[in-house]
């Protein structure tokens, strides 16, 4: 099997913080991998870093077996794509769906747009009403539909899927979880998903790594994070935190 | 559905009948709540709900924030005795903060960023006591080591910018806790939080209202983490409350809206692919 995307010693500064401090990663073709870790973990970073979204210090990355150098070509942007958090801030707000979907295809230059918008909606469930709409006749949820839509429309290998629910409600947390989970399946895709929430990573991914402070601190089978044989005092925490409350 | 509505322990301090509260806009009336009724003694009272459903507005609405433009109408709202709806502005004034108090959901909003921590919680004590300036700096102190700040003096010094969201929301407990309030309305206290932030915060809120014997309404979306905190939950959807019942009774909820919020929630050691969904109906709003 070879790595979808491999990492080693990465190292991401902004002027003189260090927010990753030598990460080393690796992620199967296919596979569905979890980053979690609380706030300032460097999680995010680690995403963005990929997408060159992120000052890379030192380290290599390498996704499908090309290293990746100081920038990025069009290529990699159309087999690596991202679902961002706030479905509110990650939409333009004055672009209708049609047009945020053509966007992607009219920078890679694709023809066949017709058909591939209708697709694309169609298959995250939003159906051609919405294609004229705009973002804020939408709900929240609507609206990452179309943010995973536009994500999906150049048919990529790789989704980078960046706390994807964590502004939405419980049930509509579920829908967009369970499309994910079949886009997933269907396109055979390989996901590098970060979240706070361990429970949305032990059901979504295979194998997780917990992050602290800009370090790795364990790599995980969700099995193993599911039978708490964890061997990290912070995995441990991380897992009674989300236990929820007990009175003491 | 008031079906398992309780003897009130201990007295009642707050009593809702039939609260609603209605914004106008472009395209008519828009009712944001519908009707809401329960009654809180000393104890801890859940309010769940999803984006839209109202309870924030029910929080706000019983602190006297509800927007200028909106209009709020009950058939009772009282606080010990008092009509809420009928008492001068100025009495209002003098009862929020002082006997009702409301922490909000991210300290980042809600504390004043030109301004210290200490003169914040200071600024909320000499509002509704007549207490020297050196006495109410003793008190804040005191406040901020009772949320369990380990170098209060350093805190009381420092703005909001420079300490963390859990310091922050620590802050902002004790800021509201000093007056001694006796109904605190947390409204998402600690959905801004990490999770393991979340829980020291929750331990401090919780002992703090233990001892303090005050009346807690905690309003929050996470169904779960509310009923692990709370004696009693109301469920709220589309405005209305669908169903009241007591946090160690969660499991046997009967309304569809609760069994399937608990439900859809990804669970650690249960797996289910796909996640159950909700399948909201018409009449749970009706």
């Amino acid at each position: 099997m070879t790595a979808a995307i491999a990492i080693d010693g990465l190292e991401v500064v902004f002027d003189r913080f260090r927010a990753l401090k030598g990460v080393n990663l690796e992620v199967r073709e296919g596979e569905s991998y979890g980053l979690v870790g609380e706030s300032g973990s460097g999680k995010s970073t680690l995403l963005r870093a990929i997408t060159g979204l992120a000052p890379v210090a030192s380290g290599a990355i390498t996704v499908n077996g090309k290293a990746l150098g100081k920038t990025r070509d069009k290529a990699f942007y159309r087999d690596v794509q991202m679902v961002f958090q706030d479905p509110y801030g990650s939409l333009h707000p004055r672009q209708t769906v049609d047009r945020l979907l053509q966007e992607p295809l009219a920078i890679h230059g694709i023809s066949d747009g017709e058909k591939r918008i209708e697709r694309a909606l169609d298959e995250v469930g939003l159906g051609k009403g919405f294609r004229f709409r705009y973002a804020h006749q939408l709900s929240g949820g609507q609206r990452q539909r179309v943010a995973i839509a536009r994500a999906l429309i150049l048919e990529p290998s790789i989704l980078l899927l960046d706390e994807p629910t964590s502004a939405l409600d419980a049930s509509v947390q579920a829908e967009v979880l369970n499309l994910l989970e079949e886009v997933r399946r269907r396109r055979k895709l390989t996901f590098l998903m970060v979240s706070h929430d361990l429970a949305i990573i032990t059901h979504m991914c295979e194998r997780l790594m917990v992050m602290q402070d800009g370090e790795a601190v364990e790599t995980l089978t969700a099995s193993q994070l599911i039978g708490h044989r964890v061997s990290e005092d912070y995995t441990r925490n991380l897992l009674r935190a989300s236990e929820g409350f007990v009175r003491v | 559905m008031n079906g398992n509505r309780d003897a009130q322990p201990k007295g009642t301090l707050l009593e809702v009948d039939d609260l609603r509260v209605t914004f106008p806009t472009r395209t008519g009336l828009v009712q944001a709540v519908r009707g809401v009724s329960f009654s809180l003694g000393r104890e801890r009272l859940g309010i769940v709900g999803e984006s839209g459903s109202g309870k924030s507005q029910t929080g706000r609405a019983i602190m006297g924030l509800t927007p200028p433009q909106a209009e709020v109408s009950a058939k009772k709202l009282s606080f010990d005795g008092i009509d809420l709806l009928s008492i001068s502005p100025r009495q209002r004034r003098a009862l929020r903060g002082n006997r009702i108090a409301m922490i909000l959901q991210d300290p980042k909003y809600s504390l004043d960023p030109v301004m210290t921590i200490g003169r914040q919680i200071v600024e909320t004590l000499r509002t509704h006591e007549k207490v020297s300036k050196a006495e109410a700096r003793e008190r804040a102190l005191e406040m901020l080591r009772a949320v369990q700040i380990r170098d209060p003096a350093r805190v009381f010094d420092l703005h909001p910018h420079e300490v963390s969201g859990g310091m922050g929301q620590r802050a902002m407990i004790a800021m509201m806790l000093i007056a001694g309030p006796e109904l605190m309305i947390a409204d998402e206290p600690t959905s801004a939080l990490d999770v393991t932030v979340q829980l020291d915060v929750l331990n401090i809120l919780d002992r703090l209202v233990a001892e303090r014997g005050m009346g807690l309404i905690f309003i929050s979306h996470d169904l779960r983490l509310v009923s692990s905190f709370c004696d009693r939950v109301v469920v709220m959807y589309a405005g209305k409350v669908v169903e009241q019942l007591k946090a160690s009774e969660l499991r046997d909820a009967r309304h569809p809206y609760t069994r399937g919020l608990l439900n859809c929630m990804p669970r650690i050691g249960f797996e289910r692919h796909p996640l159950p969904v909700l399948d909201r109906k018409p009449e749970w709003a009706a």
